[in-house]
């Protein structure tokens, strides 16, 4: 039975990991790197609770530790939109490749 | 009894397929607002594999944490900061695809051959199970320090974007 299994577990979240690897390097908008980095979070989210399910001997451990993962991510998002927004006002532009006031 | 579980296992794969197909569109799509609807589509369903993983709190955290707190963050982010004109991403160049998704097909079938060949040793026996309540033990008594650090860490976060925001007035 595949809902019984580590393995589909960890394809779900190695998945998503390297989905979201490709997302950050393709995209061209901050706020869709947020997005991307979201999704690698989520993977090791389900990492955890896979490894916590299966081969954990108390599994309140891997609950806790996809809490503690949930809390890191609320807090990225928070500074990350609050960062894109700053940037947008300063430079008014969504382009990363266009905040190059060092260069010139 | 064996009805039960086929129909467990047809949820079960459509929860996969919504993850999957979530992620995909959250990173293929050429609409910000697409892109972010395609990741609380991923999160609802890794909250259902939560389920199945023995743990409704979590699931329900995850719907609370990640579908209501960070995706209102990101729905406001794209809303209030791009003009509508801005909003849809330029088309990424071809050589840049080319290289990108062969290397991202290589590394996941480098983890999926390290996860396929490694034999997990599996705990003797639990000491534990999967009650709410011997997670809220083991937060206050085992976890205690970075239980306090992450809400010292949410509050020092909120307070800088707060600042951070409001430190560009002039």
């Amino acid at each position: 039975m595949a809902s019984n299994s580590l393995m589909a577990y960890l394809t779900v979240a190695a998945f998503l990991l390297i989905i979201g690897i490709y997302g950050i390097v393709q995209k061209r908008t901050f706020i869709g790197m947020l997005i991307s980095a979201e999704l690698i979070l989520n993977g090791a989210g389900l990492n955890f609770m896979a490894f916590n399910r299966f081969l954990s001997p108390d599994p309140a451990v891997g609950q806790v530790i996809t809490l503690i993962i949930m809390g890191i991510a609320a807090a990225e998002a928070a500074i990350g939109v609050s960062f894109i927004l700053a940037v947008y006002k300063k430079f008014r532009t969504i382009d990363p490749t266009r905040l190059s006031s060092l260069k010139r | 009894m064996i009805v039960y579980q086929y129909v467990s296992e047809v949820f079960f794969f459509l929860l996969v397929v919504l993850t999957l197909f979530g992620g995909l569109l959250a990173v293929k799509a050429r609409v910000l607002m697409h892109s972010v609807l395609g990741l609380a589509v991923t999160f609802l369903g890794v909250a259902g594999l939560y389920l199945y993983l023995g743990s409704i709190f979590l699931s329900m955290m995850q719907i609370l944490i990640y579908l209501g707190a960070i995706g209102i963050v990101l729905v406001f982010g794209v809303m209030v900061g791009y003009t509508p004109r801005q909003v849809v991403e330029e088309k990424i160049r071809g050589e840049n695809v080319l290289l990108a998704v062969p290397t991202c097909l290589a590394g996941f079938a480098m983890l999926w051959i390290a996860i396929g060949r490694t034999e997990w040793a599996s705990a003797p026996e639990r000491i534990n199970d999967f009650a709410l309540k011997s997670v809220g033990k083991a937060l206050l008594y085992d976890f205690c320090l970075a239980f306090e650090l992450i809400s010292v860490l949410l509050l020092i976060a909120v307070v800088g974007a707060i600042i951070v925001v409001n430190s560009q007035e002039d």
